[in-house]
């Protein structure tokens, strides 16, 4: 089997518009969690998300692109323009006809859903733009960028709700590996931030009003984010043979179903993840420095994976840390894993552990070192990275520090 | 005669519990008529609808808010101050 590297990172998300920008927000623990600005806002209950701010598509894209590009079109773009620049690949010849795009996203275009649903029912109007249909599509993203990027491989979009880029990143990691591609684009997106997307989450009532405070005791809910976050997975040998950086190497994957419940998590389906992953990627726990995890700020999530790993670690769950940097960017659902996966890369690479902000209180079922508030620097080997969904969907990624 | 808030109450709370009203007693608790924590959140929506009133309900702090749902009779109570408070 081959060897996967990663060798491009792009995002744009709350903390930042590209990876370096979101890596030093992440190491200066600053929270891109604010008022929310959009249309109806005062109709909302919950008014916080983390949004991103000052940010101009007409600058990046032409007029045909912004008919045809929904906001989560958008940042996948411009997450994946960065990764693949960074990685310097080409996609000339006969390569291109090789390397695929697999992206996680689970809502598609709901801001464009929102506003010709409010066009056809608020404002009775009987007709609407043609575009409707290809621009809210889960897997316009995806085709964008193979479009752009020439990208002729076995690409697709995978839908899990939160899960849903750690189980395209797996698929991704899954081809190269088993040498069905050199190259593949991966990752994922998300933004849920529009008057409908806000309001369906209202109802669930697990939003927190003030702010996402994962493993806290006084944590009081979840709080949204929007964003992307784009990587290039590369075979090893084809990486090295051009000389190219690599930023951390994929070494496993574990994905499983809980069978039990539509949205409340279950210990064994995270454990048997976390536990698959490693045995994937042939580790022994003890190797294992730094989770990043889920961490959703809500009550049943932090106890429930506080659990999981208490389980699976045993006493080396004391020696490793594991934060939430959607404390600070928020819960980008079917994108998250993605942005997240740049802690990860920081972790390894530079040796800096991303921390929790937020934390005011300890809770003892939340008893792990979640890296309160402040980064810290550690030699990491290797980091997990958890993503746990409704419908109770699992996938777990490990990667260990370019050799 | 309309029925009584308490009466409404309960018949929303059989219904998710796919019990008879009469099922239901005034110290049941959400638990023992096997309402899970998204059946109470449907509850509290059907509540919502049926009063025309808001309920100050965060499923991740159960016991912070004011709205106490330990039993029938104390959301019941709630209800009641709630429908008073917002329809005077």
């Amino acid at each position: 089997m081959k060897r996967v590297v990663i060798t491009g990172a792009g995002t744009i998300n709350a903390l930042g518009h590209d990876v370096p920008t979101t890596l030093e927000a992440m190491r200066e623990g600053r929270c891109g969690i604010g008022q929310l600005e959009m249309r109806d806002v005062d109709r909302l209950g919950i008014r916080i998300g983390g949004q991103i701010k000052g940010f101009e598509p007409e600058r990046v894209f032409n007029r045909q692109q912004l008919a045809l590009f929904d906001k989560f079109t958008q940042f996948t773009m411009v997450a994946a323009r960065e990764a693949i620049a960074q990685s310097g690949l080409s996609f000339e010849g006969e390569l291109g006809t090789r390397v695929g795009v697999v992206l996680g996203n689970s809502g598609g275009g709901m801001s464009t859903i929102d506003e010709n649903y409010r066009a056809l029912y608020e404002e009775g109007k009987n007709r609407i733009h043609p575009f409707v249909v290809p621009k809210f599509m889960n897997n316009a993203a995806a085709s964008h960028v193979a479009m752009e990027f020439g990208l002729m491989g076995p690409s697709f979009t995978v839908s899990t709700a939160c899960a849903s880029s750690n189980h395209a990143m797996a698929q991704a990691f899954q081809m190269v590996h088993g040498g069905v591609s050199p190259v593949m684009v991966t990752g994922g997106s998300e933004t849920i931030l529009c008057f409908g997307g806000v309001k369906a989450w209202e109802g669930l009532r697990v939003m927190s009003r003030d702010a996402c405070r994962p493993f806290s005791a006084n944590r009081n809910g979840m709080v949204q984010g929007e964003g992307a976050g784009i990587f290039v997975f590369e075979e090893y040998e084809h990486a090295r043979a051009r000389g190219a950086e690599i930023l951390a190497e994929v070494i496993g994957y574990a994905m499983t179903s809980d069978a039990a419940d539509i949205v409340m998590p279950s210990k064994q389906g995270a454990a048997r993840a976390i536990s698959g992953a490693m045995r994937d990627a042939r580790i022994n726990p003890e190797e294992v420095g730094y989770i990043n995890a889920h961490g959703t700020g809500t009550a049943a999530n932090d106890k429930t994976e506080s659990a999981a790993v208490a389980d699976v670690f045993g006493p080396h769950a004391d020696n490793l840390m594991m934060s939430s940097t959607k404390s600070m960017h928020g819960h980008v659902i079917g994108g998250t894993g993605a942005v997240e996966l740049l802690a990860c890369i920081m972790a390894l690479r530079d040796g800096v552990v991303a921390p929790t902000i937020g934390y005011e209180e300890p809770d003892p079922e939340c008893a792990l070192d979640c890296v309160p508030n402040v980064a810290r620097e550690a030699n990491v080997e290797v980091a997990l990275s958890n993503a746990f969904a409704f419908g109770g969907f699992n996938a777990v990624l490990a990667l260990r520090k370019a050799a | 005669m309309s029925k009584s808030i308490q009466d409404r109450v309960i018949e929303i709370i059989a219904e998710q519990a796919v019990l008879e009203p009469s099922d239901v007693t005034m110290d049941s608790t959400l638990e023992d008529l096997g309402i899970d924590s998204l059946g109470l959140v449907e509850s509290i929506f059907a509540i919502e609808e049926e009063f025309d009133i808001s309920v100050p309900f965060n499923a991740n702090e159960p016991n912070e808010s004011d709205f106490d749902i330990s039993s029938v009779s104390s959301i019941v109570a709630g209800i009641e101050k709630l429908v008073k408070e917002q329809h005077g």
